[in-house]
């Protein structure tokens, strides 16, 4: 009796959350990144590909407003040149306060901000989109493969089937990744969009990992540090365990001895 | 201090009793460390150190992250991002604050289910509960307040959630929302106002720490065993227990820095992990998150709210005997700090004259389907309220309930507890002749 009724909790549980992640999410499929996992770390080619795909294609629209221009040069990033940062940036303009007039963009600036009022600004974007919850919705394996934003971000860009439709004066295009199924982007890759100087695959699949990885970075300019804080922290930490550990059991052994012997 | 007899500081040197006699702060630091506790504490009893270890790692992050954070509707959640990118040191200040309040509940969990196993609550340190309640109340509120500040859109719409539980108190109910609000919706007054708060709170809990730990250096320690420390004479005592340094000062070390390890991993490998992806996106008005769900920790009480809605008949009956006064909505609030009140009374709900649970039958089993309990509201709050979710949290609400208003007060009457040793010295000859040094009983589990 037992067991049927806990069998059929069980089963409940299963079907009911199965349900659920299949209605709410989009299919998000897992991308080995090179900053996946705890050791994981930029692939700073790809990080400039990356740019190039969004400085051709993503800018057009779409805006990185909290980015500050100058990080392009920063280790950890990109890591352009200091001449390349700064000829870099004298390709957009920006509106000055003190100037009252638009002029070219120094280092010290911000990417300018989303063109079009529906393009969302993609500064977190990668951060700002889960692509896993598992195992059992515990999000527990993001410590191996990360949150899965990058990846929902190139699933999206792959993610299109050729479907169209119109609602409401507006067309929606079909797309496997994006929640509900119908997005209102336009494809913006179909591969071979961009050249890399490099000669490296500009297929769809490329591309789109290309300009995540550089999105991730975006998001999370500073991950590279932090893995490295995290990783001496643990080490210095597991050694003062170690340490406290003998010490507490120096000190307390004259006090077990005494009943132990009893 | 403590009633239990033991050596007190002796000045000597002229200038140690020319101080001792202006101020006897030498001697109060001497009662305070050196307080007689008992020898067989278990490792369910290194939560204070942790617990008060991330009181000071908030405030001081805290403190250093205002320096950079602007309240303002505008400009807050370009602040943190200026914090995350700019700040030296910023994006891990922020990470090790904002994990910091996870690390810091998980903690009070641990200590709360230590306190109801073991009978901490019952007399002669009811009052050193009831300050722990009201620390762990202002801890909520202070973590709530604190996750409004980065002004994404889960703190906008969490924000929101909250501040309407208020306006379903009937008459006054909207008055006070606007109140606390400081305007009819969460805007720019109500960040200032929550900014202002979240500074002031860590320091009153502050002093509330210092009352509950005065409190319980009074009553003396509770143990595993529940037996109180032989006070006859200085000899007897010492039998039980063991100065607090350098003991259970370094014990309580050794396990803080366990958990830090598993602390830094956390915030340098996956930071994001406690968080909402959600509030990355800056709060707006006009986009309501498809679910709004608070942070992990009130989830279980997030469920206990949303449970009762108007299909159940306790609503129902509630709602026609008050002339709709009380209606789903606020029955539900009610239930929710209803809860927490009930968990505050427990002192006198639990009528057992057995202190700890160790000795127990009955009280075991009831306590573990508790704990399991809890975890089960916490998982569910995080469930859409949709399906079968609203009945599991109705089931884990009344189980809730029922705990503390039915079982604990009948399990005084009905149980027959297994003896309990003498003396604490018995029992920590018992475990160490068995030669094992590690936790014997059994240990609550931080509910994640």
């Amino acid at each position: 009796m037992f067991k049927k009724l806990a069998a059929s909790v069980i089963a409940t549980f299963a079907l009911s959350t199965g349900v659920f992640a299949a209605g709410a999410a989009g299919e998000v499929k897992n991308i080995d990144f090179s900053f996946d996992g705890p050791f994981g770390q930029y692939d700073q080619n790809q990080l400039q590909r990356g740019l190039q795909v969004y400085t051709e294609i993503c800018a057009a629209c779409h805006g990185l407003q909290y980015v500050p221009l100058r990080t392009l040069g920063d280790a950890g990033g990109p890591g352009l040149p200091e001449d390349q940062v700064r000829a870099y940036a004298e390709f957009y303009e920006v509106f000055d306060p003190d100037l009252d007039d638009f002029r070219a963009a120094t280092p010290n600036d911000h990417f300018p901000g989303s063109n079009l009022e529906n393009a969302p600004d993609l500064s977190l974007m990668a951060k700002a989109r889960a692509g896993f919850h598992g195992p059992y919705g515990l999000g527990i394996n993001q410590f191996l493969k990360g949150m899965g934003g990058p990846d929902y971000i190139a699933s999206l860009l792959m993610g299109y089937t050729g479907e169209e439709k119109e609602e409401a004066g507006v067309i929606l295009y079909e797309n496997k990744a994006y929640p509900g199924g119908w997005i209102a982007m336009a494809p913006p890759l179909y591969g071979e969009d961009v050249d890399y100087a490099d000669g490296h695959a500009n297929d769809l699949a490329h591309v789109s990992e290309d300009v995540a990885a550089f999105l991730m970075w975006t998001a999370e300019p500073k991950m590279m540090a932090r893995k490295q804080a995290g990783f001496v922290g643990v080490v210095f930490l597991t050694i003062l365990s170690v340490l406290l550990y003998l010490t507490n059991k120096r000190l307390w052994a004259p006090v077990k001895a005494r009943y132990k012997t009893k | 201090m403590g009633g239990i007899p033991h050596d007190h500081y002796e000045p000597k040197a002229a200038w140690e009793k020319g101080l001792a006699k202006r101020l006897p702060i030498v001697g109060l630091m001497y009662d305070t460390l050196m307080i007689p506790t008992p020898k067989n504490l278990n490792w369910m009893w290194i939560w204070g150190i942790v617990l008060t270890f991330c009181l000071a790692l908030q405030i001081i992050t805290g403190i250093v992250l205002v320096m950079h954070y602007t309240p303002h509707v505008d400009l807050a959640f370009a602040s943190v991002e200026h914090i995350m990118r700019n700040v030296n040191g910023g994006a891990m200040l922020r990470y090790i604050h904002m994990n910091g309040a996870s690390l810091f509940f998980v903690a009070v969990y641990a200590h709360i289910f230590r306190g109801l196993y073991y009978g901490s609550y019952k007399a002669p340190r009811e009052i050193t509960w009831i300050i722990g309640m009201l620390i762990y109340l202002l801890m909520m509120g202070t973590a709530f307040m604190g996750y409004v500040l980065p002004w994404g859109q889960m703190s906008f719409w969490g924000a929101t959630v909250i501040t309407g539980l208020f306006g379903a108190i009937p008459f006054v109910g909207e008055a006070l929302q606007t109140w606390l609000l400081g305007g009819p919706a969460v805007d720019n007054a109500t960040l200032n106002r929550f900014f202002s708060l979240h500074y002031l709170l860590p320091f009153v809990i502050a002093g509330l720490v210092i009352l509950h730990i005065w409190a319980f250096h009074t009553t003396g320690n509770n143990n595993p065993t529940g037996v109180e420390v032989r006070r006859t004479s200085k000899e007897e005592a010492e039998k039980d227990t063991l100065p607090f340094w350098p003991y259970f000062v370094i014990k309580d070390l050794f396990a803080l820095a366990v958990i830090l390890v598993v602390f830094f991993a956390v915030v340098g490998f996956m930071p994001n992990y406690l968080g909402h992806p959600d509030n990355y996106i800056e709060a707006n008005a006009l986009a309501t998150p498809a679910h709004i769900v608070p942070e992990w920790y009130f989830l279980p009480f997030y469920a206990i709210l949303r449970a009762f809605d108007g299909d159940v008949w306790v609503v129902i009956i509630a709602s026609t005997l008050t002339g709709g006064i009380i209606d789903a909505k606020f029955f539900g609030v009610l239930a929710m700090f209803g809860a927490i009140a009930v968990m505050a009374l427990v002192p006198w709900l639990d009528t057992s004259s057995v202190r700890s649970g160790r000795y127990r039958p009955m009280f075991k089993m009831w306590f573990w389907v508790f704990v399991v309990n809890f975890v089960v509201l916490t998982w569910v709050g995080a469930m859409p309220a949709e399906g079968i979710y609203p009945y599991i949290a109705l089931i884990g609400s009344t189980y809730w309930f029922a705990y503390f208003l039915v079982i604990l007060p009948l399990l005084g009457v009905l149980e027959k507890p297994d003896a309990q040793p003498a003396t604490i010295e018995e029992d920590f000859a018992a475990k160490m002749s068995k030669g094992d040094s590690g936790a014997t009983a059994p240990a609550a589990q931080p509910a994640e």
